[in-house]
């Protein structure tokens, strides 16, 4: 249906009158978003647990953890971790902190909430799948919990999952059993809620644009979502065959990734013929634009929240949205850089670190454009602004470790050390979350009509900067000096004088994890005692500032769609209302420069 | 310290712009005014979201069957167990039902779009080719399922070589997206019995059903070159 102007109209649902429909199985976007924003804080509540479990062992391996054989009698008897059970609660740690926080916070709850509005629609235009994407999503984390209370143990395979350890079946360990399969199945249930999502991401983007919102005028928060539904579109359709057919050699006998002659505690395994490099092709085709679209909508929010707090727009919005874009791109070309050690030619080393290094370019470009941008800017501080800036810290920190593994020469001497583990933490551990924080205190006022505690904010923030630096810098001179990564103890000669350093990261990571609570304490209360906030407390630009209410109406703007007549980041001008035009005022300001 | 900074050399000094502090480009600076109303410069036309919700499912849906011919070719490097497999026969039939319904499909949507458009005599929705579409589409799915038998009866099962194994997953990750083609299809014809079928909708479920049609002969070529 379309009306006079040609302008597609949304499926039409009317609001929803009881607790199920506005609640539970809701079909409004905003319900969704806040949905995922729960399965995500539940999700990360587990992995930080998971990682303090983790660092206590690392420091003191052979100590009891008081309480632990609640958790599993097998795998901590007498309360002391045993090393297979370090290895799935490090397999579960990564797997619920990539899939169930990274993934899910920034992209799918934000981007849910947030992008129907920055485009000046009513709600996604496939609200039924929407609503799909979310439940599937959360059937997939059931398994995966699941697996904890298996007999055996959740899978021990780390997140990657390697063929034949993850294909062979229980014979290969603690876990190997049905905790594959449920990693597996929850994985695959996950691959589906996020098609669904990206779906949605994308037709919201193209199709539902209010009248005078042209690409070009979207919010760089709107484009890092369309960038990273794009990504995630083709990446998880590739995973998902991989999960299937992995299934498949545990519960049908099938070889794909278990090779033949494989001897496991002196049984002659049954299988034949299978590729286990054919695993990694397939997962890192997957996993590394995963990490993209860990970082991407990081990155889109980091903008947002920076030119709202710098009053004036970046140096170039064109060139960030190409590079963005570019990331997208070149992110399929570099996966074998996960590879360089496996086995597979070196002339294919070659082929995937050149590329590994031109992504650095559009990754440098961005940031570039970011310090730029900063650069004589008067910044408002405040807690979004200042997790903006970490991000960015975060960012450079991670990210130049990126160019030592980028290299196969290098990376030979570092791979499967402490150097990667820090590398990524640092990129998708702290600046990913930081992004997450970041997006939470900016739009923690429109969501719920009232502002989180600044000062609480600050103390979070500052908390958070140092113990993450204390917790993973270290890790890269670990990584140096050999200490190999995915080991519950370092009992070998040149790792042990390394122990001392690993008991002062696990304080580090302590303390900075009880920093958390200061964060969980602050949305919690301030959901309900928080300050009122006007509806654009920020003086923001962008569409989801001058919505009707705060928060939104049930179809986001009441009775008239938007009309879009700015740029998005017209600030720095002389207007009636300060020195800023909203993007859905009319006022003619002299000084806006707008482009068609 | 205080440090000097020269100005930089003035080149193109036509392109340079008198700009307030505070408004960095936007690369454009072609100081518009944006009158009230006055959107020409933007386009107004959005394409119906199904079209090009479709489009996006079927770039998924690609990259899923793509990843599948990658483990088939590279798991038919791996090892040496290859055993070449004869393709059963019921496939070729399978396959130019499934072109038929294709037809069929193609016949039935121009005869809707033709009623929607008022240009016929039709008193009722024409819904005759859309059952025979979905007839078809039925009988693919069974003869896959027949397929499958013969093969059984062969002693070729899931697990029992590489090729039966990608010959079965294959096959049923089609015929799988085929039965959601099914379901889509009975969607379209609930709606047009009820008069709320929109002319997007019935086009989005039709490129979906070629889709699989070609999705098929390709699955086909490449069973018979690989397997």
């Amino acid at each position: 249906m379309h009306d006079m102007s040609g302008h597609a109209q949304a499926i039409h649902h009317a609001p929803p009158t009881s607790f199920i429909r506005k609640h539970v199985f809701s079909l409004d976007h905003k319900v969704i978003g806040k949905q995922y924003y729960g399965l995500a804080l539940v999700a990360v509540l587990i992995g930080m647990v998971l990682s303090w479990l983790m660092r206590i062992h690392l420091g003191w391996s052979t100590s009891p953890i008081p309480g632990l054989h609640w958790l599993s009698s097998t795998g901590a008897p007498g309360d002391v971790m045993t090393p297979e059970y370090y290895l799935q609660l490090m397999t579960m740690h990564a797997t619920i902190m990539v899939f169930f926080v990274l993934t899910t916070a920034p992209f799918a709850a934000f981007g849910n909430y947030f992008l129907p509005i920055q485009v000046g629609a009513e709600d996604m235009p496939f609200p039924h799948f929407n609503m799909m994407s979310f439940w599937v999503t959360l059937s997939g984390f059931i398994p995966l919990i699941a697996s904890f209370f298996v007999s055996d143990g959740p899978t021990l395979g780390g997140w990657t999952q390697y063929a034949p350890l993850s294909a062979v079946g229980a014979v290969g360990g603690p876990g190997e059993g049905a905790g594959v399969v449920l990693w597996a199945t929850s994985i695959g249930l996950f691959c589906v809620g996020q098609l669904l999502g990206a779906l949605n991401f994308i037709t919201t983007t193209l199709d539902m644009r209010t009248r005078g919102m042209s690409m070009w005028r979207l919010p760089l928060s709107a484009w890092s979502w369309f960038i990273t539904s794009c990504m995630g579109l083709t990446a998880f359709a590739v995973l998902m065959p991989a999960c299937i057919l992995l299934i498949l050699d545990h519960v049908a006998g099938t070889s794909f990734f278990v090779p033949g002659n494989l001897v496991i505690n002196d049984q002659l395994q049954p299988h034949s013929g299978g590729s286990t490099l054919l695993w990694q092709h397939l997962f890192w085709f997957f996993g590394h634009p995963e990490v993209y679209i860990a970082i991407v909508p990081g990155m889109g929010i980091v903008s947002h929240i920076l030119i709202t707090n710098m009053r004036k727009p970046m140096l170039s919005h064109r060139v960030l949205v190409y590079s963005m874009g570019a990331l997208a791109v070149l992110s399929y070309m570099v996966y074998g850089h996960h590879m360089f050690v496996s086995g597979m030619n070196p002339i294919s080393s070659l082929a995937f670190s050149f590329p590994t290094l031109v992504i650095t370019i559009p990754s440098t470009i961005v940031v570039l454009i970011w310090l730029g941008s900063l650069y004589g800017a008067k910044l408002r501080i405040n807690s979004a602004s200042l997790f903006a800036l970490g991000f960015i810290s975060m960012f450079i920190s991670g990210g130049v470790s990126g160019f030592f593994l980028a290299q196969p020469s290098t990376d030979i001497m570092l791979h499967a050390t402490y150097f990667v583990v820090g590398h990524f933490h640092l990129v998708m551990g702290v600046a990913a979350m930081f992004g997450i924080f970041g997006g939470t205190y900016f739009w923690f006022p429109k969501m719920y009509g009232r502002l989180m505690n600044e000062t609480l904010g600050k103390v979070h923030f500052w908390c958070s900067f140092v113990g993450a630096y204390a917790i993973f810098m270290p890790f890269h001179y670990l990584g140096l000096a050999g200490n190999v990564r995915r080991y519950q103890a370092f009992v070998v000669d040149y790792m042990q004088p390394l122990i001392p350093l690993h008991r002062f990261i696990t304080v580090a990571a302590l303390f900075t994890g009880a920093a958390q609570l200061i964060f969980l304490y602050n949305l919690i209360h301030s959901r309900f005692r928080g300050a009122p906030a006007t509806d654009n407390p920020w003086e923001a630009t962008s569409l989801e500032w001058s919505t009707p209410t705060t928060p939104p109406p049930h179809n986001n703007f009441g009775d008239q769609l938007p009309v879009v007549y700015h740029d998005p980041y017209q600030y720095g001008v002389e207007s009636s209302v300060g020195d800023y035009v909203m993007q859905a005022s009319s006022e003619q300001v002299i000084t806006a420069h707008d482009e068609a | 310290m205080a440090t000097t900074v020269t100005e930089p050399p003035r080149i193109e000094e036509q392109r340079e712009r008198q700009r307030p502090i505070g408004t960095s480009g936007n690369g454009g600076g072609r100081n518009l005014v944006p009158a009230q109303g006055d959107l020409r410069r933007v386009k107004d036309y959005s394409p119906p979201p199904s079209s090009t919700g479709i489009w996006v499912v079927l770039a998924s849906i690609t990259m899923s069957f793509a990843a599948f011919t990658s483990a088939l070719i590279v798991r038919q490097g791996s090892a040496a167990d290859w055993h070449h497999l004869t393709l059963p026969g019921i496939l070729y039939l399978n396959t130019v039902v499934l072109i038929a319904s294709s037809i069929a499909l193609e016949v039935a949507r121009r005869q809707v779009g033709a009623f929607m458009k008022a240009h016929t005599d039709r008193a009722a929705a024409p819904s005759l080719w859309l059952y025979i579409t979905f007839l078809f589409g039925l009988f693919f799915v069974a003869g896959q399922y027949v397929a499958w038998l013969q093969l059984r009866s062969q002693g070729l099962y899931l697990a029992t070589n590489p090729n039966s194994s990608f010959f079965y997953v294959l096959t049923a990750m089609h015929a799988l997206h085929v039965s959601g083609g099914l379901g889509g299809l009975f969607r379209v014809i609930y709606k047009l019995k009820n008069s709320t079928l929109r002319k997007s909708t019935l086009d989005a479920t039709s490129h979906y059903w070629h889709f699989m049609d070609a999705l098929w002969l390709y699955l086909l070529v490449l069973l018979w070159m690989k397997l």
